[in-house]
């Protein structure tokens, strides 16, 4: 284990290009690292899926590039089912773990815990460099599959067996594209789990003088949660990668059962239960979708609070109801397997811890409108994301609850409802928390602002566009339009929805174009972006004490003393409106 | 809190082992229930012959711990010469622990009992391959320890990593006693 950086480091600017930028152990390098990868990331997964978009609405279109890109998989431009389905898995996997995963923890929590609870560094800086090339190389070994012999897996982000356990008999890319895919969600989980021992270890021991729990900014507590989540379901992921990993390549059967034909094929395993792999899968699944939006929770209320110049409403209550969230989180998976063919009766368990979610989810959203509500707002693009984040969550959370109905679910699990309910919750609302705090913190990061006005444009029309990509969605799964299928054009029942999925293709194409505009509005500032002050939106925690972009030893040899809560606004008698952390009175 | 504080590099330095120790009790955990489940999936459950080398690598094992301790305590008194001795043995029980691991699979390689022969094989061989594993980390640390203390270059400051190896140490003394009875009793 590497050496904890208990002591302030000794500052040294010589280091040469390797040291300071690619192997850095500075832990704003490193989260400058992962939010330029999960950037990348975000515009492969986008480009992918508005690939699958186009080829829903037009299937019989040809197109050049398709077949320049993918000679096999696009013969004469026109996309085969095989190429559908592995640029879904492939754009599934990409966002959940590249996106969502990586930029929320591993970007901001990376560069902002230590700086807010006044700390010099993550408690082990080489860990923490290790965590990142790791997270690198597992994004190279799953990119790697589009390059190999039948190209990339075709089971999902899910990869259930038996397809994703038989090999290249299930189809072109299930060969040494899924092979791929399971060694870098191995890799994956691996680097999740260092980051995780990292932060809890950073927010337990690490904290300044005076900064006691219930000082820390909520942004803290969303990333020592989440923390906590990953510590606890990565590795049953791994384990579950691990035999699915033998399953394929060493011939056991923990999840191939007897009797299994596959494309005329009678198969040699037996015994095995598929449904084991997917018990494994959402103990680790269901929870991630808690480490994608907790983080952004916090940077929420943290956003919400500054720009209401209010205190957070309830502020015990949401650390409270984060805690209860990571809790339920382990005890709900059962709710994705309601048609596996589980007994009713745990059916019905899992569909009452899987409402109650909703009591802390309420708590939060209660507490966010609680907070802004009387409030002096002041309409940044920060606050627009932070308040876009808020309509999301609820509306993506709402379908939750029809969800969590086992009945229900029986009929909308293998349709488009799925398909908005989920990238409501966890991809968009965790996506416009991570816009956010973009917006909020790159002055501290760069030094210079973002633009406003851009940002406020970008912010209007990816609102509306997500609304008009997803909330679509909803009723084509109302309709019993099935997801995961390649094309529609042959199911007469769906042809009345021919215009709907025209619409949400529009919609989709335009929501990514519009994201040209964040890229270069970032790109822009980051060169030529007005200076930013030191605390620009005036805010109160710690980050903002110190100069923009903050010196490699953060606050050096003099780690500030705390007197006060991170929310301390408006405060009767005050000489400003606001009160830093560090301040006495 | 203060970070500066002495001791903080120690605690935080439990700390993480703490943190690490749930997430491999996590993935051990996982395979326990994956074992338990895949066993009632299905009536081709069978058990594995228990070579007696493996009590022989557990009496191995338990002897390496005693070891770690003793040194322990030999550090804290400040008789270094004893340390490196202790310390050495431990070290030397941990490599051949592994030896002896490696004879097991052996013997069950010649036996006929490969990782794709049944279920309860299959178990056999990922769990014991995983504790291998995790425990050939912790002798890497031990043996880097070793290393200095042999040339004298272990600084006081090294009681921390020392006790941190110890810890994780005896912690895969632990496992090994839970898998052992995983795989001969409760498998059997």
């Amino acid at each position: 284990m590497a050496a904890p950086a208990g002591r302030p480091k000794v500052t040294n600017m010589n280091h040469g290009f390797l040291r300071r930028y690619l192997f850095s152990t500075d832990h704003k390098t490193i989260g400058l690292q992962y939010i330029t990868l999960s950037i990348f990331a975000a515009f492969v997964g986008i480009a992918l899926s508005v690939l699958m978009r186009f080829h829903l609405v037009y299937p019989e279109s040809r197109w050049r590039l398709l077949e320049t890109l993918w000679p096999d998989g696009a013969p004469g431009g026109v996309m085969t089912p095989e190429l559908y389905l592995s640029l879904m898995t492939m754009h599934g996997t990409i966002m959940v773990f590249f996106l969502l995963t990586t930029v929320p923890q591993g970007g901001f929590g990376n560069y902002f815990l230590p700086l807010q609870i006044g700390a010099a560094d993550m408690a082990f800086p080489r860990l923490n460099m290790l965590s990142f090339w790791t997270t690198f190389l597992s994004f190279v070994v799953l990119c790697a599959a589009f390059f190999v012999e039948g190209g990339a897996p075709l089971a999902g982000w899910t990869a259930y067996p038996p397809l994703s356990a038989v090999g290249q008999i299930a189809g072109p890319g299930q060969g040494l594209g899924q092979t791929l895919w399971v060694l870098s969600i191995a890799l994956f989980c691996i680097a999740s789990l260092m980051g995780a021992i990292n932060f809890i270890t950073t927010t337990l021991e690490l904290r300044t003088r005076g900064m006691s729990l219930l000082r820390m900014p909520l942004t803290c507590w969303g990333w020592f949660t989440t923390a906590i989540i990953s510590l606890f379901a990565f590795g049953v992921l791994l384990a579950g990668g691990v035999l699915l990993l033998l399953d394929r390549e060493a011939g056991t059967s923990f999840f191939l059962p007897a009797g299994l034909m596959i494309n005329d094929k009678l198969l040699a395993n037996k015994g095995g239960s598929p449904l084991l792999f997917q018990h494994l899968f959402w103990f680790f699944g269901h929870p991630e979708v808690y480490i994608a939006i907790l983080p952004g929770m916090g940077a929420v209320s943290t956003i919400l609070a500054t720009f209401s110049r209010k205190p957070v409403f309830g502020y015990r209550a949401m650390i409270w109801a984060m805690l209860i969230i990571g809790f339920l989180s382990f005890v709900v998976w059962g709710h994705h397997m309601f048609i596996s063919g589980m007994s009713p009766y745990s059916s019905i368990a899992f569909s009452l811890l899987t409402v109650t979610v909703g009591v802390p989810s309420a708590i939060k959203t209660f507490n966010w409108l609680g907070t802004i509500w009387g409030g002096s707002l002041r309409l940044t693009t920060a606050m627009l994301f932070a308040l876009g984040f808020v309509s999301v969550f609820i509306s993506g959370g709402l379908t939750g609850l029809i969800l969590g109905q086992p009945a229900l679910d029986s009929y909308f699990h293998d349709t488009y409802f799925v398909v908005g309910h989920f990238h409501m919750i966890m991809g968009v609302a965790t996506v416009f928390a991570a816009f956010a705090a973009t917006f909020y913190w790159f002055p501290k990061m760069r030094g210079r602002m973002m633009n406003e006005t851009l940002g406020r444009i970008h912010f209007y029309l990816t609102f509306i566009g997500v609304y008009a990509i997803f909330i679509p969605m909803h009723f084509a799964g109302i309709a019993g339009n099935p997801r995961r299928y390649a094309d529609f054009a042959q199911f007469d029942f769906l042809k009345d929805l021919s215009f709907l999925h025209k619409a949400t293709t529009h919609a989709a194409f335009f929501t990514a174009a519009v994201q040209l505009l964040f890229l270069f509005n970032f790109l822009w500032s980051w060169w030529k972006g007005p200076k930013a002050g030191q605390n620009p939106w005036h805010a109160t925690t710690l980050e903002w004490t110190l100069p923009s972009p903050p010196p490699e030893e953060n606050f050096g040899h003099n780690p500030p003393q705390v007197h006060r809560g991170p929310y301390d606004y408006s405060l009767p008698g005050a000489p400003k409106d606001f009160l830093m952390q560090q301040e006495e009175r | 809190m203060n970070v500066a504080a002495p001791g903080a590099r120690r605690r935080a330095s439990h700390t993480g082992l703490y943190a690490f120790l749930c997430s491999v009790i996590m993935f051990f955990g996982a395979f326990t229930s994956a074992m338990v489940v895949r066993r009632g999936a299905s009536n081709d459950w069978k058990g594995i012959p228990a070579p007696d080398l493996l009590w022989v690598n557990t009496g191995i094992l338990a002897l390496s711990s005693v070891a770690v301790e003793k040194a322990r305590r030999h550090l804290r008194e400040g008789n270094r010469k004893n340390f490196n001795i202790a310390w050495s043995t431990a070290s030397l029980l941990g490599a051949l622990f592994i030896a002896g691991q490696i004879l097991v699979w052996k013997d069950l390689r010649a036996a006929g009992v490969f990782l794709n022969s049944h279920p309860g094989s299959a178990f056999f061989y990922v769990g014991t391959v995983a504790h291998a594993a995790h425990l050939a980390g912790g002798w890497i640390a031990m043996a880097f320890l070793n290393w200095q203390a042999l040339r004298w270059t272990l600084g006081p400051g090294k009681r921390t990593a020392v006790d941190v190896a110890s810890i994780y140490w005896h912690f895969l003394g632990l496992l090994w006693v839970y898998l052992l009875w995983l795989f001969r009793f409760w498998g059997n």
